[in-house]
Formats: C-alpha cells, sequence, structure tokens
C-alpha cells in the first residue's frame, strides 16, 4: 500500500531528508525574555537615534568578515619578521592595527609557544574571545564543558583534540576574566624553512591560535 | 623580588570578574595591566571607577592541590588589585 505512507511525500518535513539527516525543526517556540529585552533595546536606540538598523547590519556585516585567517596573517609575519615578533609580543593590539586590521578597542595579548611552553586559551566566565581579530569563536568554545575543564584538566582536554604535550612541557591556561583578549603564537613548524609568508599563513589554524592545536606541517 | 598576591575569599553578590576556583589561592604579579573601568559597577549602569588591573599567575598545584595534572603547569587570570591582597613572606 504505497499510497498509505506519507511521512516520504515530497514536500513533508518530518523524517529523514533525502541526505539521510533529521528535518531541523522550525523555531516556532516565543521568544525568551532576553529576546525580547534585545529587540526592545534595539528599536529603543533606534527611536531616540542614537543608531539605525541599517549601522547594526554594517556592524554586524563587519563582524561577518572578521575570520581567522586574519589572525594566521598576523602569525606569519611574526614567524618571518623578528622586529614585528617583538612588537607582537609587546603589544599585539598595535600590531595587528600595524597589519591594517580593524579590531576597534580589543586589548589583545600575544603568547608564546616555544620548545618549552605550550599556551591555550579559555575564558571559565563566559566566552571572552579575540573576536574583533578572528571572528567569532567556535561554538565549543563558549561550553560548559570546555570552560571548566580547561583550567581543571587541561592536559586531559588537549589530548582530546590530538595533542598529547610530553610532560616536559610547561602548560600555560589563560583565563580571560576580565578587560584582555588573548591569543597564542605557535612555534614556527620546522621544515618551513624557504616558506613565502603567505604560504606560512596558510598553516595557521583557529585551534593553533587557541591553544588546542598546533599549526599543519608543510607536506 | 616576586610580587606574591592572594586573591580574597570574599563573595559579594553581582557582577563579579574573579572566578570562585582562585578565590584563597596565592600567585604572583605577571604583569600589570593598568587601570579599567570597575566591572562590578558597569554592569549596573554606574560610573565604573577606574581599578588597577593585574595578571595574576598560579600553579595548577597550588590551585588544585593533589589532583592537579600537572602542579608546576600554570594558570594566568586578570585579576583587578581589590580583589588582590599582599603575601609577606
Amino acid at each position: 500500500m504505497p499510497h498509505d505512507h506519507h511521512d516520504h511525500a515530497p514536500h513533508s518535513h518530518t523524517g529523514m531528508s533525502p541526505s539521510g539527516h533529521p528535518y531541523r525543526a522550525d523555531n516556532d517556540e516565543p521568544l525568551t525574555y532576553w529576546q525580547i529585552m534585545e529587540i526592545a533595546m534595539r528599536e529603543l536606540m533606534i527611536e531616540k537615534g542614537e543608531t539605525t538598523a541599517a549601522e547594526i547590519a554594517r556592524q554586524i556585516d563587519t563582524m561577518d568578515t572578521r575570520s581567522p585567517s586574519n589572525g594566521a596573517a598576523v602569525v606569519a609575519r611574526a614567524w618571518v619578521d623578528p622586529a614585528f615578533k617583538s612588537r607582537l609580543l609587546n603589544n599585539a593590539s598595535d600590531a595587528s592595527r600595524e597589519m591594517g586590521f580593524d579590531i576597534g578597542a580589543l586589548q589583545l595579548i600575544a603568547v608564546e609557544n616555544t620548545d618549552e611552553v605550550h599556551n591555550v586559551i579559555v575564558c571559565t566566565l563566559c566566552s571572552c574571545y579575540p573576536r574583533n581579530l578572528l571572528g567569532l569563536p567556535p561554538d565549543w568554545y563558549k561550553s560548559r564543558a570546555y570552560r571548566s575543564r580547561l583550567v581543571k584538566t587541561p592536559r586531559a582536554v588537549l589530548r582530546e583534540f590530538g595533542l598529547d604535550l610530553p610532560d616536559s612541557t610547561t602548560l600555560r591556561v589563560h583565563d580571560s576574566t576580565a578587560d584582555m583578549r588573548y591569543v597564542v603564537l605557535p612555534a614556527r613548524p620546522i621544515g618551513t624553512e624557504g616558506m613565502s609568508e603567505a604560504e606560512l599563513a596558510e598553516l595557521v589554524t583557529r585551534d593553533s591560535m587557541i591553544g588546542t592545536g598546533l599549526p599543519r606541517t608543510p607536506r | 623580588m616576586i610580587d606574591q598576591v592572594r586573591v580574597k575569599t570574599m563573595m559579594p553578590p553581582g557582577h563579579v570578574r574573579t572566578p570562585s576556583y582562585l578565590r584563597g589561592k596565592t600567585g604572583w604579579i605577571e604583569r600589570r595591566l593598568g587601570a579599567f573601568g570597575n566591572p562590578e559597577e558597569l554592569a549596573y549602569g554606574r560610573g565604573g571607577d577606574k581599578r588597577d588591573l593585574l595578571r595574576v599567575r598560579f600553579t595548577m598545584g597550588e590551585i588544585w592541590g593533589d589532583t592537579a595534572e600537572r602542579a608546576d603547569d600554570t594558570l594566568d587570570a586578570e585579576i583587578f588589585a581589590h580583589w588582590l591582597e599582599p603575601v609577606k613572606e
């Protein structure tokens, strides 16, 4: 009785999609308290002439254009230019601006990985992240599991990311508790001598700048 | 000379940027960051007088005791000066 089965009718969104994944439910639930608060604040600020809808859309657009490739360019520059690296470690905000990145009021500190030290970033209190340089954080960065476990058992967490630190390496965890934001300056991979700055930037992953990974190694 | 400091154990209500897991723990000043608006005031729309902000480094052994994965690993956090008290050797 094939016509009795309506689950797989062409326009039915129950069951599995043609690609074998469950359909995502429509978001028909009511707005939360904080969603209503955000809409009310936004509408009030537009009514009072503090901002405009177009300006808000422009800011969202600007944030969406920021990506880990901005940070990768900064890291690659530090790998090839010792004077720039020194300026980066002294004041990462100014060094990023020097490369032409619009990071706004971001107060950035770069922490350097060496043979002896590995650094990793977390925000236990919320989800502070160097967004104005790297764009939006990955979802796991904001999870309670990452935020609580990284300060207690960081080595176990890094192993889950595929990074098994030797006991001879000192691990430094940085909790972004207040006004600073952090970016890890990973160590330049071996076998990259002679590579151009642009080629080096291709090796720098988002996770390597959070400290949950290492840069790629050249093929 | 290392500036040793202890995080105060007070538990005030409100928007506080000092994590509970560091209260009562002793570390040393890694660097001084300058003065920033007090978040405990700013969060409630008040002026937020400028307070000194410091990066304090703790050993994992100090924070977690025997359950630390490796006692010499460290944790750095930004703590406002009014949350810190000096430690006399």
